[in-house]
Order: C-alpha cells, then sequence, then structure tokens
C-alpha cells in the first residue's frame, strides 16, 4: 500500500490528489475556480484550477506537467511544483509516492 | 461590498445537552417558531447566488431537524461546502448513512473532555460514549472529521489527555478553542475563565503535540481573548464575510448580535441579498467609519475590526465602543479586573455553573 500522507511533494513520481476534506468547485457568483475547506475559501486563477483538476492521485506530477505543456504555451515546472507544494503544507492536497 | 462566504444555518435551539458555556441566547424560548423546510431551502438558494461558498449547519443541535438530509442535499447540489456541527447525539448510523449520500463534506462533533464523568458532567447528560461511537462512525463512512473542544477552567488541565484521544479516534482537526463569554458562558465567566498559568500549562501541551502529531492531525487553538493584547478580528469584520440565520428566521452578522439594540432584519420580512447590502443591522458597523478612538487612528483597525461589537456592548453597555479586550481601550480596566479574579480566586466549585436549559422547560426553572 503506497504511502499516503500530506508530505512535501519530492519526486516527480509523486500522485497528487485533493485531501478528502476539500472541495475544488465553481463559484457562479465570483466568476472562479474556488477550493473549499471547512474554515477557508481559496480563489484560484484558471492555471491554478487546471492544475488541481488533473490532482486524481493517478497522474504523476511529471503526467500533470506534460498536461499542462498541451494546453498552455509556457509551463514552469518549478511554479507548479511550488503551488503544489503550499497546497500539500496547507493539507489541501495529498500525495502518493510510487 | 463583498459577498459573503459563510452562512452559518442554526436550524433549531433545542438541544439535549446543557453545557454551561453555550453561546445560545438567554431568552431560547423566544426562537420555537422556527423556519419550515421550504424556508430554509429558500435561505439557501438565495444565499447560494449572494456568493455564499460554505453552509455550516449548527443550532442547538441541527440533528433535531428532521429535514436535515433534505437541507443538506439541497446545499450540496447548489456547490456550497456543507459542515455539520453537532453534539452527535442523534446520529445513527441510518442517519450519518443518508447525511453522507445527500453529500454533506465535514462533520464536527463536539467533546467535553477526554473521559465519561467529567464530559458527562459538563454536558449535563450522559453523553460521552455516544460521542465517541458517533466520531469513529463518522471515519469509518470515509468523512473526514473534526473534533470541538470548548476549553475552560474545568477541563483545560486534560488537553494532553484530549489531543490523545482525539489521535486515538482519528480526528483530521481538532479545534481547542477557549470559552468566548457570551450567552451562558457570559453568566457563568467567574467559574470559566482559566487562571494564567492554566493557560501557560496548555499551551506547552498544545506546541508538543503539535510537532508529535505533525501530519497526521491538524490543530486550531484558540486563547481566551480575554488573554490576549488585541481583540478578536470578531467575524473577519462586520456584515464582510459571514452571515448567520437563526432559528425565527433573523439574520444576524454574528450568532450574538441579537444581544444589540438593533433594528431586527428577518427573511420572513426581506430577502437575504437586502439584508446583507442594505439593512440597517448590517449597515451599523461594516467597514470602519464607525469607529470611534483609539481604533479610528489605529493600524490594526483593518486587521481586527474593533474587535468584537457584542463584546463591547455587553461590558460597557455602548456597541460603538472599542472591544475592552484591547489593551489600549479605555474600558480595558473591565477585563483586567474579571482576568485579575480569575487568578487569584481558588478555583470555583463545580456547583457554581449554570447549565443551559432546554427551550422547552425554561420556564419551569
Amino acid at each position: 500500500m503506497p504511502l499516503t500522507g500530506p508530505m512535501r511533494i519530492a519526486h516527480s513520481a509523486d500522485r497528487p490528489r485533493l485531501a478528502p476534506h476539500v472541495r475544488l468547485t465553481y463559484d457562479q457568483a465570483r466568476q472562479r475556480h474556488v477550493l473549499l475547506t471547512p474554515e477557508t475559501v481559496t480563489l484560484l486563477n484558471g492555471t491554478g484550477a487546471a492544475i488541481l483538476e488533473l490532482c486524481d492521485g493517478a497522474r504523476t506530477v511529471t503526467e500533470i506537467l506534460a498536461e499542462l505543456r498541451g494546453r498552455y504555451d509556457r509551463v514552469a515546472d518549478a511554479d507548479v511544483e511550488a503551488f503544489l507544494a503550499v497546497l500539500v503544507a496547507k493539507r489541501c492536497v495529498e500525495v502518493s509516492h510510487g | 461590498m463583498d459577498r459573503p462566504l459563510g452562512l452559518l444555518a442554526e436550524l433549531t435551539y433545542a438541544c439535549p445537552l446543557h453545557c454551561p458555556y453555550c453561546s445560545n441566547p438567554l431568552n431560547l424560548g423566544d426562537y420555537q417558531d422556527e423556519l419550515t423546510t421550504q424556508q430554509w431551502l429558500g435561505v439557501i438558494a438565495e444565499a447560494a447566488e449572494l456568493g455564499v461558498l460554505q453552509l455550516h449547519l449548527s443550532g442547538g443541535e441541527p440533528l433535531l431537524r428532521r429535514d436535515l438530509v433534505d437541507i443538506v442535499r439541497f446545499a450540496s447540489g447548489h456547490g456550497m461546502y456543507t459542515n455539520l456541527v453537532t453534539s452527535a447525539s442523534g446520529l445513527s448510523s441510518r442517519r450519518a448513512e443518508l447525511l453522507r449520500a445527500a453529500g454533506l463534506d465535514h462533520v464536527q462533533i463536539s467533546i467535553q473532555a477526554d473521559e465519561q464523568a467529567l464530559s458527562d458532567r459538563i454536558a449535563g447528560m450522559p453523553s460521552f460514549e455516544r460521542k465517541l461511537a458517533a466520531a469513529r462512525l463518522v471515519k469509518k463512512l470515509g468523512w473526514p472529521l473534526t473534533l470541538n473542544v470548548v476549553l475552560h477552567r474545568h477541563n483545560i488541565d486534560r488537553l494532553g489527555h484530549i489531543l490523545d484521544l482525539a489521535a486515538e479516534v482519528g480526528a483530521d482537526r481538532v479545534e481547542l478553542a477557549n470559552t468566548q463569554y457570551y450567552g451562558w458562558a457570559l453568566r457563568n465567566r467567574e467559574a470559566l475563565l482559566p487562571s494564567r498559568a492554566q493557560l501557560e500549562r496548555a499551551e506547552t501541551v498544545v506546541r508538543a503535540a503539535r510537532e508529535r502529531l505533525r501530519g497526521q492531525m491538524a490543530m486550531i487553538y484558540v486563547i481566551p481573548d480575554y488573554y490576549s493584547k488585541y481583540p478578536k478580528p470578531c467575524m473577519g469584520g462586520w456584515g464582510r464575510q459571514q452571515l448567520t440565520v437563526v432559528p425565527n428566521g433573523d439574520v444576524l452578522p454574528c450568532p450574538t448580535a441579537h444581544t444589540l439594540p438593533l433594528p431586527r432584519a428577518s427573511v420572513r420580512e426581506y430577502s437575504l441579498t437586502w439584508i446583507w447590502q442594505q439593512s440597517p443591522l448590517f449597515q451599523r458597523f461594516r467597514g470602519t467609519d464607525w469607529m470611534p478612538e483609539p481604533c479610528r487612528g489605529c493600524a490594526r483597525r483593518d486587521l481586527d475590526f474593533g474587535g468584537c461589537r457584542c463584546q463591547a456592548f455587553q461590558l460597557t453597555g455602548d456597541a460603538a465602543r472599542t472591544d475592552p479586550v484591547c489593551h489600549l481601550s479605555p474600558d480595558h480596566g473591565i477585563v483586567a479586573s474579571a482576568v485579575r479574579a480569575a487568578n487569584e480566586a481558588a478555583a470555583p466549585r463545580e456547583e457554581v455553573l449554570i447549565p443551559r436549559p432546554h427551550p422547552d422547560t425554561r420556564r419551569q426553572e
């Protein structure tokens, strides 16, 4: 059984997914994607939402980056990894290793 | 004007528990004419349109509303994050499964202490074992679980054991909130306010537990504002992010704002949008124009919003004064003397606590 937990993203083979208490939704009133937990609301930009929609626990970070490159002209790998690392630290994203 | 992020729906003030720190109104009997299911669904639809993203279902005990599953399903269908705040009495397997299927996102269960005798004594009824069973049920169904613990003089020394229990039942989060002194808690303040030595011990326990349980359980620890230098940013600012609808349909900027001498605003008479955007109640303390000194000229006025209006009113008789918790407030002596009393007096006896009554037994006191 793979180790699952809110750890830092260390390997491109990690498979991130939203933590069970987190909900990603589109807010009609504000016309933005938002990430919801019991006590917090994080407003996302389009890229942030695109990244999180790919975090399904099946795709690896490498696969997510490849998908994003297919959609956007420029994808800064380090920025995507940093974005995920922040959400991992906030326990919004969990990672299965290997 | 900002759109509201969260709606606290206090569905009913009926509750089987008698916690002496309850912040529900003292005049519980005045709230028995509860909104109907259709009225609640109307409130939720309007709230979603207004931009509300989180729905906190609370009370009283929200499980006493027979339409809770319908309310959850409806809110979930509107894309809201639904959060049940419960004592867990009445959370049977069947009810839990129905709520899960209806889309309930998160469950918060209150516990009063880490062991049966003390927990049941504080709750005023046998409830501890059922709470633990419910917590385990929540985890079994794959829900994220938060345990809520209200801290005070009688349980704060048990904090280490409370955290062990939370870890043992598999809580994902634990909210350790010192009592806020409103409603029944204000009545019982002398018996509830912990001493400085108790708080220092508690902080050491929390720090160690954060280290030990890192990555396993998130911990939120709230000190009593009586001991803080600056006031809390109550509700993130008056009419700025949050609104509350109480059982009879009154809409409030915070759950205790009914204590203030302000005009009422009910969903029975007005739309939620009008109440949020234009009602005198919500406009009264919005922004910073209403502020007196020292708030008006203070660099922190956009951080703490002058603190809590209800606390200012309860302690000074004027809701438009600086929250007396602030060390800069001209009324700070009121808070300082309560803190001094808590540190001088020997621990008051448990019998001093006035239990919160059931709404329907209020008149028999």
